[in-house]
């Protein structure tokens, strides 16, 4: 497979045998794992995913199918919303991080927690807290009120927007420190400057920090989007894409659907997101393999 | 000793405006996880925030299965070890050896599939994870080990390679030179040199490697479904199948599941920062 990618075997010539050096042939004989893994794990799957997804009817049903329009609606809010209050929160916070004091170093290891632990416990334990009956949030209410809290998971909108909160607190410390070692690299003496001249903090960050980090920071937010596309575990540990199915985004309802047994709605519903993915997939790897 | 100026105490109570709420949002449901897996079944329900009899009788039932959700804990918690070793393992076998070729072999191809398994990494993973469910029953594996070993080799291999050739082209060229000279085989500069001036990078991607096997959700719960077979976390989800679940013992058991990725994050932390927070945004 390595040798037809070469593009040099249309080229006639002595054998192939003759060509390759010996490092050449172990390079093949390297690379040819990963080779494997490649064709049997990513392109035959996805293949077969795109053949699935031929019939135009799918589509039509995808079109008819006001849950497909739901979960279309809650990804966009999910991705535009979401994401930009991640990063703009990641950004602020990587500067109060930046600062030098003991308390705050401390701290930032203890903010790493909802990176470093398992979404699923964690999930299922802000699950829990707001439960209509028992959670601690609706007993603190009532406690304090004397009424019952609302029943948080059962209304869409704050359902969704507690899938967000979920979905911010596990990756927002990894953001904050992606940002944390870009704003580290920029050089101190800039802001010693600014603060000779008398730079107020928002002149700081407007004149000094931002235009150093704003490659990095759109860079982040374009690979956060493509990432949270695939967060699955945010919603349907949480929600379950309840109530009524009015909280699927695209990640969970292929597999509403892979459990319904239509197959090929779930690969459709896939493939509508693609034209969305692949040009953000592309401005990615050219970003990257500078 | 200096006593603090006005301005030096409003600049620590705006820090600390901004530090508390920090700390209550990280805190909070990890803390109620733990106030959980203390508290005996009636002061978990009762709404307090710290139970009036502390016990750890929940983490003896989970260990002697003494309940009908956690029959297999045992079996399921050696299952999600067997499987995050496994993909490790696997994973920095096939990621070393592509990266070498790649990067110190100048194979020809490499930068095509160095492309490919870029791209592959950039497609979410619950997108493949439909097709690969298919394919892993085509195949005749699901409900098999090596459908998930695999499918998280996959989905680890592709960062994995990206970060081992950024490192192995900072190596400088002539030491492949210098060897060659002495008479080392391919091999033997695979295995002599390359291998131990990589080894933080190595150590930083079988982390990560295995780390992202023991946490995933979404593939195992696909993947797997038999309760001997099943690893912890969907053993986990499973709890939710029942109205009356006992919450003590599933966050019980979440916390057990949760402890060794945190104790190898912070253990390894050192080289996670630095091997894979620089590779994971080049800007």
């Amino acid at each position: 497979m390595a040798i037809t990618l070469s593009g040099d075997h249309a080229t006639p010539g002595p054998p192939l045998s003759a060509r390759l050096t010996t490092p050449q042939v172990w390079g093949i004989v390297l690379l040819a794992p990963y080779i494997l893994v490649f064709l049997a794990f990513v392109v035959y799957p996805v293949g077969y995913g795109l053949w699935l997804a031929r019939h135009p009817a799918s589509y039509v049903a995808l079109w008819h199918d006001p849950i497909f329009a739901r979960a279309a609606v809650n990804t966009l809010i999910f991705l535009l919303v979401g994401i930009n209050i991640k990063m703009a929160i990641a950004l602020f916070l990587s500067g109060f991080f930046a600062q030098q004091r003991t308390w705050i170093k401390w701290l930032s290891v203890l903010f790493i927690l909802p990176w470093a632990v398992p979404s699923i416990p964690t999930i299922l334990s802000v699950r829990f807290m707001f439960n209509p009956e028992w959670g601690v949030v609706n007993q603190l209410i009532f406690k304090f009120t004397g009424e019952d809290g609302p029943n948080w998971l059962n209304d869409p909108t704050v359902a969704l927007s507690m899938a967000i909160g979920v979905h911010i607190w596990k990756s927002l410390p990894f953001w904050t420190l992606i940002l944390m070692t870009g704003r580290l690299a920029i050089s101190h003496d800039l802001y010693e400057a600014a603060e000779v001249d008398g730079a107020s903090w928002w002149q700081k960050f407007r004149f000094i920090t931002w235009p150093s980090m704003q490659t990095l920071y759109i860079t982040c937010t374009l690979l956060s989007m493509i990432w949270t596309l695939g967060d699955f575990n945010s919603v349907y540990l949480l929600t379950g894409g309840g109530p009524a199915d009015l909280t699927h985004v695209l990640a969970t309802l292929g597999i509403r659907y892979l459990r319904l047994d239509q197959l090929s709605l779930a690969m459709a519903s896939i493939v509508c997101a693609l034209p969305f993915v692949l040009p953000l997939v592309y401005f990615m790897m050219k970003r990257l393999s500078r | 000793m200096k006593l603090p100026t006005l301005r030096e105490i409003g600049t620590e109570a705006k820090l600390l405006l901004i530090g508390i709420p920090v700390f209550i949002w990280t805190m909070v449901p990890i803390y109620h996880m733990f106030l959980f897996a203390i508290s005996p079944k009636e002061d978990a329900f009762s709404g307090k925030l710290w139970p009036t009899h502390p016990t750890l009788n929940n983490f003896n039932i989970v260990f002697h299965q003494q309940h009908y959700f956690l029959r297999d804990f045992w079996i399921q918690f050696l299952n999600s070890v067997v499987i995050a070793l496994s993909a490790g393992a696997l994973t920095l076998m096939i990621a070393t050896a592509a990266a070498f070729s790649i990067s110190r072999l100048r194979v020809p191809g490499g930068r095509w599939v160095m492309n490919l398994a870029l791209f592959t990494y950039f497609i979410p993973a619950a997108f493949l994870a439909v097709p690969m469910y298919r394919t892993m029953g085509n195949y005749g594996l699901l409900n098999n080990h090596w459908s998930l070993i695999l499918a998280m080799v996959t989905i680890a291999s592709p960062y994995a390679i990206w970060v081992l050739k950024q490192a192995s082209d900072k190596l400088p060229v002539e030491l492949d030179e210098a060897a060659t000279m002495d008479g080392a085989t391919t091999l033997q500069l695979f295995r002599l040199v390359y291998v131990p001036l990589m080894m933080p990078s190595l150590v930083a991607i079988g982390t990560y490697a295995i780390l992202l096997a023991w946490n995933e959700y979404l593939y195992a719960f696909l993947l797997l479904s038999k309760d001997t077979e099943i690893t912890l976390p969907v053993a986990l989800g499973n709890f939710l199948a029942a109205d009356d679940s006992p919450w003590e013992l599933l966050m019980t058991t979440g916390f057990i599941y949760a402890l060794p990725p945190a104790a190898i994050y912070y253990a390894f932390k050192r080289y996670m920062v630095g091997g894979l927070t620089a590779g994971a945004v080049k800007s």
